[in-house]
């Protein structure tokens, strides 16, 4: 082959990467602009926080609020977040810094082979395992009644579903930290614990808060599994045992079946619309979490 | 003073043995490291050097798969025995490694870190303290105005006097250097060195170096190795002009580098 051939060749295989990285980039304008679209028509008829804070969902009647959603969503994700954090920083400390490596050759294979399990799975064995434990320990521990469909069964099935994604970033984050600096930490006399409090979880700070970002936009978004043990009642929930449905639950729930509802398809396409905001404002707050944090560490 | 009332400062090493697995890595040292000397560890890449000073504050055990047997006696107490608090050890022993790892934190708190994590709480005292040992490093002139910002922001060759600072904050008998001039530039390595010389007459100080040169210029007391053993070890300016062994005489002369 020629220089020239070659080199053609070079640049049009450039071009060509260059042509699908902005595409994969593109995708997320059309989609965003996709649901603006076909949410408009709804939000011609009221203010978007009208939609936000009305609890009132009767299709029939053309009322589309969608706060019980947004309530669901929020408590859901959070009960997730809230089991799973701290037990995947523990976990993943304990394998970083503890476990020697036939162990570690043991447990991360089964941890990916976790992150691969369908969610429909998760989802049978949230209403086999977590239903029934939900219903006759947790609810008549706090003294309730509860069928078991509740938000902390989705919280609960959630964060099972998180801990392989976290669990994977944060011993990448951790391996980052180098042994130099953990060693520096203990040749001053710390203990173990003392350079992980002090040395490794500092140092590791920022790619904590990038790794819950991650987890969290998951846990916003995961469907299936929840939707299958939520309990998916339409109303503002007062206690994490209660019944809920989260917005992608409603959505998959309802969309396919609007029957012949005017603004039906553009409601759920609004759900779609706070669901996509709210991952993107938890996004953007941990970005500048992160900034702020980098520069304090210089 | 007789040397038997004070042990201070005292390093014997008896029929040491490290072994990586099933790698032989050092075989049978036995020395006495001299007192309020600068001893030099000297020898080839892969000859243990490293091993061996890792053995003087036990961070050799942070590796996996070690086996140590032998007597390693620090002021009179074999810090390998299992009664021995490791935390104890490593606090006698001030650490220079190759490259400065500056903690996460600021200037003030780096410095502050040792005496803290040993239960230090007074205020006060540990402003002193930074101001004090700043001073010994010769890093105060230059960094009293922003003790509070990121020590990471600080060039190389601070970073390394930062550390030989927070070192020397928590009261260490020793300091330990392992190759700790190995990645700084020569003005940098030159006030190294001269703190170290300084530093000789209240610490024992044994140093790693893979400079001939650097040994030649701070050493009292030089060690040789080889694959694991000590060849030779010696006042440095008879080694260094008379070697008695071959493999000594091969690389004082760089026959074998």
């Amino acid at each position: 082959m020629s220089d020239k051939t070659r080199l053609q060749f070079d640049y049009r295989l450039k071009g060509l990467m260059k042509l699908f990285t902005l595409f994969a980039v593109l995708t997320l304008f059309i989609i965003f602009i996709g649901v603006v679209f076909k949410s408009y028509p709804i939000l011609k008829t009221n203010s978007i926080f009208h939609f936000l804070f009305s609890s009132e969902w009767f299709p029939q009647k053309e009322k589309f609020g969608l706060f019980p959603f947004i309530v669901s969503t929020l408590w859901v994700t959070a009960i997730a977040m809230v089991l799973a954090v701290p037990f995947c920083i523990l976990a993943s400390i304990y394998l970083s810094e503890y476990a020697d490596k036939k162990i570690i050759g043991w447990i991360t294979p089964l941890i990916d082979i976790l992150a691969g399990i369908p969610s429909v799975i998760f989802g049978i064995w949230g209403i086999i395992v977590v239903v029934p434990f939900v219903r006759d320990y947790l609810a008549p521990f706090f003294g309730k009644v509860s069928t078991g469909y509740s938000l902390i069964t989705g919280g609960i099935v959630l964060s099972v579903m998180i801990v392989p994604v976290m669990v994977n970033i944060l011993l990448e984050v951790f391996a980052t930290v180098s042994k130099g600096l953990k060693e520096a930490s203990l040749s001053l006399g710390a203990t173990k614990w003392q350079t992980i409090k002090n040395v490794l979880l500092r140092k590791a700070a920022p790619g904590i808060v990038s790794a819950i970002a991650l987890s969290l936009s998951r846990a916003f978004g995961e469907t299936l599994a929840v939707l299958m043990v939520v309990g998916n009642v339409t109303k503002v929930p007062h206690s994490m045992l209660d019944p809920g449905q989260p917005l992608p639950a409603l959505i998959a729930n309802n969309y396919g079946e609007m029957m012949s509802i005017d603004l039906y398809d553009s409601a759920l396409l609004l759900a779609s619309l706070v669901l996509f905001i709210i991952v993107l404002i938890f996004n953007i707050a941990s970005r500048l979490i992160l900034r702020k944090m980098e520069r304090n560490l210089g | 003073m007789s040397q038997i009332e004070n042990n201070k400062g005292s390093i014997q090493v008896q029929n040491l043995n490290v072994y990586y697995g099933e790698r032989h890595a050092l075989k049978n040292l036995n020395i006495e490291i001299p007192k309020h000397k600068l001893t030099a560890i000297i020898g080839p890449s892969g000859c243990g050097k490293t091993t061996f000073l890792k053995c003087f504050n036990r961070l050799i055990e942070t590796n996996e798969n070690v086996n140590i047997t032998g007597q390693f006696l620090v002021d009179g107490q074999n810090i390998f025995d299992p009664k021995v608090e490791i935390t104890s050890i490593r606090k006698k022993m001030g650490l220079l490694s190759q490259r400065p790892y500056p903690l996460p934190m600021s200037i003030y708190d780096n410095i502050t870190y040792g005496p803290r994590i040993h239960g230090e709480r007074n205020k006060t005292k540990m402003a002193e303290t930074v101001e004090y040992y700043l001073k010994q490093a010769s890093l105060w002139e230059e960094v009293k105005d922003r003790l509070h910002s990121p020590a990471s922001a600080l060039s190389i060759g601070q970073q390394q006097r930062l550390c030989l600072a927070r070192g020397l904050a928590v009261a260490p008998e020793f300091i330990l250097g392992d190759e700790p001039t190995s990645a700084l530039d020569p003005i940098s390595s030159k006030h190294i060195e001269q703190k170290f010389i300084e530093l000789k007459n209240q610490y024992t100080i044994v140093v790693v170096t893979h400079s001939l040169r650097q040994a030649r210029r701070i050493a009292d007391y030089i060690v040789f190795m080889y694959l694991g053993e000590i060849i030779e070890h010696g006042p440095a300016k008879e080694l260094l002009s008379n070697p008695q062994h071959q493999l000594t005489k091969d690389y004082v002369t760089g026959e074998m580098s």
